[in-house]
C-alpha cells in the first residue's frame, strides 16, 4: 500500500541515522528540494548519501552537507563551481566519497532494483576507478566488476502519482528517479500533481507504483532550483 | 587539408560538425565540444544525446524557454526537438555503452599515439576528482572524437606518446581535432589528415610521436 502523506517531514520520517539515501535529481533537475530540507529538520545524521553529485549552492544536498549530517557521499561528479560546502568538507577530512563513473553508479543502483549480484563493465578499464577491482577479458574485450548499490531509503521527485502509486515525470527531471525508486528498501516521492485513479494513462506510467512507498505533494514554487550551470567543467564531464 | 593559419575554436567546431555524417547519433561533451552544434547543418538530421536522459536535444534555452527541468550534461537549460525522448539514466548510458551512440566529441588533457585518454583528472594531489560520465562516453560511442588545443598552457604537446594524466579509457580515440592538425589514430600509427597554419616539419619537432603524413592527399 502506498501512503499518502500530509508533510514532508513526515514523508522522510523513517529515515533513521546512519541510513544510506539515495537522491534524486541531477542538478536541479528532478532534485527532491522540500524532502533534502525536511530531512534536514528531521536531524538524521551519519547518513551516507547516492546521487550524482555533491550538492550545489547552499540549499537542498548541500545544506545537509554544510550541517554536518552526512558521513559519506557516493556520487559521479562532487567537484562544481557552487560545491564549496562539501569542498570544504572534504577538504577538511570529514566527508568520505566514493567516486563512481556516472553509467556505472546508474547501472549499480538499477542493478540492485533488478536483483542482479554483480556486473561487468568496460567503463573504467585501465583507470584509477578499476583499481582492486576483478577484470575479465570477455570476447576480446576487457570488463571491470561492479557491484549493485542498494539504499534504505530512495528520495525522488516526479510530475504526478496517482493513487496506486504510480509515477510520471518530466523532460530530463526524470534522471535517477526510477532506477533509485527501485534500488532503495523505501521509496519517498514528491510530486508537483496528484491524479485520480486512472488519470494517469497506463501506457505512459514510468515508474509503476510497486516501487512506491510513501508520497507526498509539493504543489511547485516560484523560486529557482539550486544547481546552475556548470561552467567550470571545461574537460570531459 | 592545409590551411595557412591555425584554426580558432569555432573554426575547429565547424570541422567537426562537417565530418559528422547525416543522421548520427552524437553525443557532444562540456566545454568546447558543445561548439559543434552551431555548425551543424539544419536538415543534417543528426540527433544530440544528453546523458542525462534525452535524445533529440536542441539549443541552448534563452529567456521564456528556459525550463528547469530541462538541461544538458553541464545543467545549462536546452531546449527540445520534435521527435525527442526521455529516458532515465540507467537506459541513458546503457544506449552509450552498449554502441548505439555513433560519435562522441570529447575534450582532453592528454591523447596518447595509441588512442588512449585522459580527460578527468590532473592528478593533483590536492584536487577533489570528478569523473562524471567522461569514462563511460570514451569507451561507449563508436568514434570517439576528441577536440583540444595541440599545446598545453606550459607550451608542451598533449597529443603524447603515453599520457601521464590518470587515464579516462584505454585505447578509444580515433581522431583527435586540434588547433594546429587534425589526426587520425590509426593502426598504422598517427596519421596527419589536416594541418593549419603548421609544417609538417614543425609537428615532427614538436610532437614525441611517430607521424605518417597525408595531408597533402
Amino acid at each position: 500500500m502506498v501512503a499518502f502523506l500530509d508533510t514532508a517531514a513526515e514523508a522522510v520520517s523513517v529515515v533513521g541515522d546512519g541510513a544510506t539515501v539515495m537522491i534524486g535529481g541531477f542538478g536541479g533537475a528532478g532534485q527532491p528540494v522540500e524532502l533534502i530540507e525536511a530531512l534536514l529538520e528531521s536531524g538524521a545524521r551519519d547518513l551516507v548519501v547516492v546521487n550524482n553529485n555533491a550538492g550545489n549552492g547552499d540549499r537542498g544536498l548541500a545544506a545537509l552537507i554544510r550541517e554536518r549530517r552526512v558521513r559519506k557521499v557516493v556520487c559521479s561528479f562532487p567537484r562544481q563551481r557552487d560545491s564549496h560546502h562539501f569542498d570544504a568538507e572534504y577538504r577538511a577530512g570529514r566527508i568520505e566519497l566514493e567516486l563512481v563513473a556516472q553509467g556505472n553508479l546508474a547501472e549499480r543502483i538499477r542493478a540492485a532494483g533488478a536483483g542482479i549480484g554483480g556486473f561487468f563493465t568496460p567503463t573504467g578499464y585501465g583507470t584509477l576507478l578499476a583499481e582492486g577491482k576483478e577484470v575479465r577479458e570477455i570476447d576480446g574485450r576487457h570488463y571491470v566488476l561492479e557491484h549493485p548499490l542498494r539504499a534504505d531509503v530512495a528520495l525522488v521527485a516526479a510530475l504526478a502519482a496517482d493513487p496506486m502509486g504510480n509515477l510520471v515525470y518530466r523532460r530530463t527531471a526524470r534522471n535517477f528517479g526510477p532506477i533509485m525508486a527501485a534500488a532503495a528498501e523505501t521509496t519517498v516521492v514528491q510530486v508537483r500533481e496528484l491524479r485520480t485513479l486512472g488519470g494517469i494513462d497506463p501506457e505512459h506510467v514510468v515508474t509503476p507504483g510497486l516501487y512506491v512507498d510513501r508520497v507526498v505533494h509539493v504543489p511547485p514554487r516560484n523560486t529557482a532550483p539550486t544547481g546552475g550551470p556548470a561552467a567550470d567543467r571545461e574537460e570531459g564531464q | 587539408m592545409i590551411r595557412d593559419e591555425p584554426l580558432d575554436t569555432d573554426g575547429l567546431a565547424a570541422l567537426v560538425a562537417r565530418d559528422i555524417p547525416p543522421g548520427s547519433v552524437v553525443n557532444l561533451g562540456i566545454g568546447q565540444p558543445t561548439r559543434v552544434s552551431n555548425h551543424l547543418e539544419p536538415g543534417s538530421g543528426v540527433v544530440l544525446h544528453t546523458e542525462n536522459g534525452m535524445l533529440g536535444m536542441g539549443p541552448e534555452a534563452h529567456g521564456d524557454e528556459v525550463d528547469p527541468d530541462l538541461v544538458n550534461a553541464g545543467k545549462v537549460p536546452v531546449t527540445e526537438l520534435p521527435g525527442a525522448s526521455y529516458f532515465h539514466h540507467a537506459d541513458s548510458f546503457a544506449m552509450m555503452r552498449g554502441g548505439h551512440l555513433d560519435i562522441c566529441v570529447l575534450g582532453a588533457f592528454q591523447v596518447s599515439a595509441g588512442g588512449d585518454l585522459a580527460n578527468w583528472h590532473t592528478g593533483a594531489p590536492d584536487a577533489i576528482p570528478a569523473v562524471g560520465g567522461a569514462m563511460d562516453l570514451a569507451i561507449g560511442a563508436r568514434q570517439t572524437f576528441v577536440m583540444m588545443s595541440l599545446l598545453a598552457r606550459d607550451g608542451r604537446p598533449k597529443l603524447v606518446p603515453e599520457c601521464t594524466y590518470p587515464l579516462t579509457g584505454v585505447g578509444c580515440v580515433s581522431r583527435v581535432y586540434t588547433d594546429r592538425a587534425v589526426f587520425d589514430l590509426t593502426a598504422d600509427g598517427v596519421v596527419v589528415r589536416d594541418r593549419f597554419g603548421t609544417s609538417y616539419g614543425e609537428l615532427v619537432e614538436l610532437l614525441d610521436v611517430a607521424l605518417v603524413d597525408r595531408s597533402g592527399s
